[in-house]
C-alpha cells in the first residue's frame, strides 16, 4: 500500500531538467517535460512512503516496456524500462516485477490500466507509457506511474528531446519514481567522475574519466601523458577540479566539461591538491605543500584571492565543505597521527572529531548535512575502512572493509556511496592487483562493483542537474 | 634439521653477494663503460634513493650515509642538477601520501643543502604511492616503495 496524502502533482514537473550540458556534447541538449492528467479525470497525486527509517524495504514495481509498436519506437520503448528498471532495482530499494509473472503490458481502456490484471503480481507501483521517434531525431515519451491498489494516478509527465538523449530521460524518469514513491530526491541523472588506470604497476597510465552513474557513455577526458588525480565535481556539473602532473609540476587544475580546457589553478610555490569546491560554486579550497607539511587554502575559480586557512606546519590535507558552506572538515597530523579536523570555514578554532582507533582521512561531508564519510586504517586492523560519523564524531559506523578501501565520495542525496577498493599483488610482479569503483548503501548494505572499462579510482559524484 | 635449513639459506645469500660484487667490479671495468657523472653512475657508485620508515620522513642513518656520498659527487660534478622524488608504500591514502611523499623529498634535499649543495640545483616532487618500484603487497615491498629517489635533471 503506498500512502496517497492530498492531491498535488499537476504541473511541479513542468521542465523537469532544464538545459545541462552533456559531456563534450555539440550542444547541451534541453529536456522538456509536460504534465499528464489521468486518463479519464482523478488527477495526479502525491505518494509519500516514510523513509526516516534507516532501510526500507524494496517496493515491488512493475515495469512493462514501453508501448511504441514494432519498429524503433517500440525499441525505444523497450530501452527505456530497461534503464529505468535497472536504475531503481540498483538502488536496492525497489524489487522489479519479472515480466513473466505480467498478465498484461502497458495500460488498457483508454489509457488506464487494469488493475485487476496487476495486482496478483504483487507489485505496488506500476509505470507504463508510450515511446515516439519523432521526425528530425527527436523523440517524445509519455510516462505515467500508478499506484496499483487504489487504481489511482502518481505521476503523468511526456518528455520531448533529442533522440541521443533518451537515456537521460530514463534516468530523470527513475528519478521522478523514486522520488514520488520514497519521498526523497534521486541520484541516477547523474555522472561520475573518477581516474582510470591501465598498464603495470610502476607504470601505469592515468586518465581523466566521466561516466554516467550506472556505468554507461563512459569517456576519457585525458590523455594519459601525465598522472592525473582527484577529480572533484563543480555543484553546476559543468567543471571539475583535479591534479594533474603536466610538465612535472603536480598541480590543481579545472577542466571545463564544455569546451574541454583546462586551466591551471592560481599561482603557488608548492604542489597543490586536494581540491574541492565550496557549495555556491564560487571558492576552492584545496592544499598546497609547504615545507614539511601541508597548508589549506581557499582561492576563487581565477586563482586569485587566495587566502591560508591553517597554517600548522603539519600535514593538513583533504578538505570538505558542510553543505551550507559554513564549515570545512580536514585531515592532518597536527596531533601526531592523522585524524579529522572540523573548522570554520574561514579558518581557525578546528576541533578535532575522530577519536577511533587508528588513522583517519579523506572527511567527505554528506549533501544532507548529517554524516562525515572517512577512510579508516592502521590502528588494530591490516584492513582499511569506509565508515561515517556525526560532524560532531558521534555515531561512527563502518560500512565496508577491505585489503584497500578508499575516498567515499556522497551520491547528492546522501543514500549511497561510492568508493575504490583494491585488491593486493599476490606475488613480487603484483600479480592480482586491481582497483574498483564499489557502491554502497549508507546502511552498509547493497555493495555493488561498477563496471568501468579500465582499473579506476577517485570518485567523485555528480550532483544533480540545478 | 632447522639449523640444516638455516644453513643452507645462508649459503644462498652469500652465493647472492658473490655474483653482487662480480657484477659491480664488471660494470666499473673496462668492458662496460659507465659515464662519470651520469645518472648510471649515480645509481651504480653512489646510491640514488634513501628509504623511510613506515609513515615517517625522518632520515635514517643508513640514508644520511647515501646523502652524504650524493653531496660529494655533486660537488665533483657541479654541472648536475637533481630531481629528489619522495614516494609512499601503498598504505596510506592518495592525497595524505602525496603530502607525506614531499616531506620525504624535502628531508633528503634539505640535508643535501646542510652539505653544501646549493638549492638552486634541486627540484623536489612527490608522487605520494603512485611510482611503486616494488611491486609485491607485503613488507619487504613497502620498505623499498618509502623513499626519495635523486635523478639527474
Amino acid at each position: 500500500m503506498i500512502y496517497l496524502p492530498s492531491p498535488s502533482v499537476r504541473r511541479r514537473d513542468l521542465m523537469v531538467a532544464a538545459a545541462s550540458s552533456l559531456v563534450l556534447a555539440a550542444t547541451p541538449q534541453a529536456v522538456r517535460a509536460q504534465a499528464l492528467p489521468a486518463p479519464g479525470g482523478g488527477g495526479g497525486q502525491s505518494a509519500v512512503i516514510d523513509v526516516s527509517r534507516a532501510r526500507v524495504e524494496p517496493i515491488p514495481i512493475a515495469i512493462p516496456d514501453l508501448t511504441g509498436g514494432d519498429g524503433p519506437s517500440g525499441q525505444l520503448g523497450r530501452d527505456i524500462a530497461g534503464v529505468i528498471a535497472a536504475d531503481l532495482a540498483r538502488s536496492g530499494l525497489f524489487r522489479t516485477i519479472d515480466p513473466a509473472a505480467f498478465i498484461q503490458s502497458g495500460p488498457t481502456r483508454g489509457g488506464v490500466p487494469n488493475f485487476q490484471n496487476w495486482r496478483p503480481t504483487g507489485a505496488q507501483a506500476l509505470v507504463t507509457g508510450k515511446a515516439e521517434v519523432l521526425g528530425g531525431g527527436n523523440i517524445r515519451i509519455e510516462f505515467r506511474l500508478w499506484d496499483i491498489l487504489p487504481g489511482a494516478q502518481i505521476q503523468g509527465t511526456a518528455y520531448t528531446t533529442t533522440q541521443s538523449n533518451w537515456r537521460r530521460i530514463a534516468h530523470i524518469m527513475a528519478d521522478v519514481i523514486y522520488e514520488r514513491l520514497l519521498g526523497e530526491k534521486g541520484y541516477f541523472d547523474t555522472r561520475v567522475v573518477y581516474i582510470g588506470a591501465t598498464g603495470p604497476r610502476d607504470r601505469r597510465t592515468k586518465r581523466l574519466a566521466i561516466m554516467d552513474q550506472d556505468s554507461e557513455n563512459n569517456r576519457f577526458l585525458t590523455d594519459g601523458s601525465w598522472l592525473v588525480l582527484t577529480p572533484r565535481f563543480h555543484p553546476t556539473r559543468d567543471q571539475i577540479a583535479f591534479m594533474s602532473y603536466a610538465n612535472n609540476r603536480p598541480r590543481v587544475y579545472l577542466f571545463d566539461l564544455t569546451s574541454g580546457r583546462q586551466t591551471v589553478l592560481g599561482d603557488f610555490n608548492g604542489m597543490t591538491f586536494a581540491p574541492r569546491f565550496a557549495p555556491d560554486g564560487g571558492t576552492v579550497v584545496m592544499a598546497v605543500a609547504n615545507g614539511g607539511g601541508s597548508d589549506i587554502v581557499a582561492t576563487d575559480l581565477g586563482g586569485h584571492g587566495a587566502r591560508k586557512l591553517t597554517d600548522s606546519g603539519a600535514i593538513d590535507v583533504s578538505p570538505c565543505f558542510s553543505p551550507d558552506g559554513t564549515q570545512i572538515a580536514f585531515a592532518s597530523d597536527r596531533g601526531g597521527d592523522q585524524q579529522i579536523y572540523v573548522m570554520g570555514s574561514g579558518g581557525g578554532g578546528a576541533k578535532r572529531i575522530s577519536f577511533g582507533s587508528g588513522r583517519y582521512a579523506t572527511p567527505v561531508w554528506s549533501p544532507r548535512g548529517d554524516l562525515i564519510a572517512f577512510t579508516r586504517y592502521g590502528g588494530d586492523e591490516s584492513d582499511f575502512s569506509i565508515g561515517v560519523m556525526h560532524p560532531d564524531g558521534s555515531g561512527e559506523r563502518i560500512l565496508s572493509s577491505g585489503w584497500l578501501v578508499e575516498g567515499p565520495t556522497f551520491a547528492p542525496n546522501g543514500r549511497v556511496l561510492m568508493f575504490w577498493r583494491e585488491t593486493r599483488g599476490r606475488d613480487a610482479r603484483g600479480t592480482g592487483f586491481s582497483s574498483r569503483l564499489v557502491s554502497v548503501d549508507i546502511t552498509g548494505f547493497n555493495e555493488r562493483v561498477a563496471a568501468t572499462p579500465t582499473d579506476a579510482s577517485d570518485p567523485a559524484w555528480s550532483p544533480l542537474p540545478t | 634439521m632447522n639449523i640444516k635449513i638455516l644453513g643452507a639459506f645462508a649459503a644462498v645469500a652469500l652465493l647472492a653477494a658473490c655474483a653482487d660484487q662480480k657484477s659491480d667490479a664488471a660494470g666499473a671495468g673496462t668492458s662496460h663503460s659507465i659515464v662519470p657523472g651520469s645518472q648510471e653512475d649515480l645509481v651504480a657508485n653512489v646510491g640514488d634513493r634513501v628509504f623511510y620508515d613506515f609513515n615517517k620522513s625522518a632520515l635514517r642513518a643508513d640514508g644520511k650515509a647515501t646523502l652524504d656520498k650524493q653531496a660529494a659527487w655533486l660537488k665533483q660534478y657541479a654541472s648536475n642538477n637533481v630531481q629528489i622524488a619522495g614516494n609512499c608504500d601503498e598504505r596510506g591514502t592518495t592525497e595524505y601520501n602525496l603530502a607525506l611523499g614531499q616531506r620525504r623529498a624535502n628531508a633528503a634535499s634539505s640535508y643535501l643543502k646542510a652539505k653544501g649543495v646549493a638549492a638552486a640545483r634541486m627540484t623536489t616532487i612527490s608522487y605520494g604511492k603512485d611510482r611503486p618500484t616494488a611491486m609485491g603487497s607485503n613488507e619487504q615491498a613497502w620498505a623499498q616503495n618509502r623513499n626519495a629517489t635523486t635523478s639527474v635533471r
